[in-house]
């Protein structure tokens, strides 16, 4: 694996923000995926802040980019996104995981406007995203896709058969995120089945390929600037991450993969996000 | 029925070049014309069902019609979630179509005999679940599923069956189709099966027994009016079908009888039971073992014309 430089961030005011927003959600919740609505603020915000073409106004306009989470469990984050960006009014957040709400929790797309595609399930998102690639680049069209899929969902077949694909087909307006924190449902990745190394996986797969630290904007920027990194050939990034990242006793912390903060836990969680550390 | 199929599909794609047609790397010998003149409409997915499925979704929310295509197990069910989540659930504009329905490559072994796909297919939200009983069908079942907006299934059989339909035929997704009229018995037909409905029909009619013919080449959404018309006016009804008891046409049929408190009817599912076929052969032999041929069926015919 190549080394990440690691560049001690700091979290911004809009990062720590969206984060209040995120634990808000899932506390309203009482359920849902906290650390993995964490580890992938920066590299939603920066995606739906300076690179994605969209409309919220007109959220199916056609000659929008797509963004896919196939990572459906952090779509807290997703909503939390969308909702800042304009695509419904952020009180809508409130309703996540009650009775009766299209916020479900998992990625929902059923009057969600703005979310692309229903995930959940892990392994469909970066096949879903390679076949609107496809279409557009058969009939010229000038969208970029975007699929963001997590690391275990790298343990799923069907990734790799989307993976198989894509170089096959030239899609280098296709790019798939990889939210590396290094945790999944039962353990550390590498205990449960390793990955590395996986940006090489990728490479070797014929994907043009770049390492960053998922929580560095300017990294983050550098990079979705950089896509295609190589021409002709679907992007990826791989982006090192932090599970739970910007509450300082969550971070990296298996528990916090399912857990909805409440009581204490919720108000250290939301005093950490309130100041720059 | 893959003939009439293809033939049909590539007419319907060369006036729309949104009809796309992806392949699960099968189709060696009538694939290549597709290919190689309608190339941006075109693609063979290899060997990867899952990623196939999904890829077919994303084109079709892209605004394309788009065409899976393997045999029968592999677009159905290898790729289940795929086709659950991806299509339906987004109501996808996919076309799941398979080749090799129930027994057609019997020798090939269990894993490739179609058996409970029918069932599976149907139970999905929003699929049209279609079996053509012969070219003709397949013609029209073909056109009809383009002109469907929404996710279909479609079973084929192979190659050079020959027609069961003496002419042209008025062909409506949802409605059944009469061959054959009469008072004491219906049998309703999907699929491959109508060719020996017919037969077994003709065989009853020479000895004064009146058979209604239909051919249900839609099993969703059932011509429920067809089956409820056929329990008023016939004394029994027979399913027949290459397909598991379980979950396909005669338990579509029972659920409509069961459900309409005014029917008498006597009912048998002619089918094959839930069970893997371990001995392989060709259809016509495994046809045979599981009585699915014409004296098969005749003889089920016959027991439940009696009452046993």
């Amino acid at each position: 694996m190549n080394a990440i430089p690691k560049v001690a961030v700091e979290l911004d005011e809009r990062s720590r923000h969206l984060r209040r927003r995120i634990v808000r959600v899932l506390e309203g919740g009482g359920r849902g995926h906290l650390g993995t609505s964490l580890s992938l603020v920066e590299i939603l915000r920066v995606l739906f802040d300076s690179v994605l073409r969209y409309d919220p106004k007109n959220p199916k306009w056609p000659e929008r980019d797509r963004f896919i989470l196939s990572k459906g469990h952090g779509c807290a984050a997703l909503y939390a996104v969308l909702a800042e960006c304009g695509y419904f009014p952020v009180e809508r957040l409130d309703t996540f995981y009650q009775d009766g709400s299209p916020l479900a929790g998992h990625a929902t797309h059923k009057d969600m406007p703005g979310v692309e595609v229903s995930t959940g399930s892990l392994g469909h998102g970066l096949a879903l995203a390679t076949g609107m690639a496809l279409a557009s680049r058969r009939d010229g069209g000038a969208h970029r896709f975007w699929a963001m899929v997590s690391d275990g969902e790298c343990d799923e077949g069907s990734t790799w058969e989307a993976a198989l694909f894509a170089p096959q087909h030239e899609l280098d307006n296709l790019a798939v995120i990889v939210d590396y924190n290094k945790i999944q449902s039962l353990g550390r990745v590498e205990e449960v089945i390793d990955l590395e190394p996986l940006a090489e996986k990728w490479r070797a797969f014929g994907w043009g390929v770049r390492e960053i630290d998922g929580h560095d904007l300017a990294a983050i920027e550098a990079a979705y600037a950089g896509v295609p990194f190589v021409e002709g050939r679907p992007s990826c990034i791989v982006a090192h991450t932090v599970k739970g990242k910007g509450v300082s006793y969550m971070e990296d912390k298996l528990l916090y993969h399912y857990r909805a903060p409440r009581g204490e836990d919720l108000e250290k969680a939301l005093a950490e996000l309130e100041t720059a550390r | 029925m893959r003939t009439a199929f293809l033939d049909t599909l590539y007419e319907l794609a060369k006036a729309d070049r949104n009809v796309v047609f992806i392949t699960g790397d099968l189709g060696f010998s009538v694939v290549e014309r597709f290919q190689a003149e309608l190339p941006d409409q075109f693609v063979n997915a290899g060997v990867a069902e899952q990623n196939m499925t999904s890829l077919a979704a994303g084109m079709a929310l892209m605004g394309k019609t788009v065409f899976t295509y393997s045999i029968a197990n592999f677009p159905t069910l290898r790729c289940l979630e795929q086709v659950r989540n991806d299509v339906c659930y987004h109501d996808a504009n996919v076309k799941v179509v398979a080749v090799g329905g129930g027994f057609t490559y019997g020798a090939m072994g269990a894993s490739h005999h179609a058996t409970e796909e029918l069932g599976v297919m149907r139970m999905l939200p929003g699929m049209v679940v279609v079996a053509p009983a012969d070219p003709i069908e397949a013609r029209a079942a073909t056109r009809a599923i383009v002109a469907h907006r929404g996710p279909c299934y479609m079973r084929l059989g192979k190659a050079g069956e020959p027609n069961v339909h003496a002419g042209p035929i008025d062909f409506q997704l949802g409605r059944a189709i009469r061959l054959r009229d009469g008072a004491d018995l219906t049998l309703i037909s999907t699929g491959g099966m109508l060719g020996t409905a017919v037969a077994v029909a003709d065989r009853l009619a020479e000895r004064g027994v009146g058979a209604r013919v239909l051919s249900m080449h839609t099993l969703k959404p059932l011509d429920e009016d067809a089956v409820r018309a056929a329990a008023r006016q016939t004394a029994a009804i027979a399913t027949l079908e290459q397909h598991s008891v379980i979950g396909g046409l005669g338990s579509a049929v029972a659920e409509v009888l069961a459900e309409s408190p005014d029917a008498r009817v006597r009912f048998r599912r002619i089918g094959v039971p839930s069970a893997f076929s371990e001995r392989v052969g060709s259809q016509k032999w495994l046809e045979q073992q599981h009585r699915l041929d014409e004296p098969g069926v005749l003889a089920q015919v016959e027991t439940l014309l009696e009452g046993r």
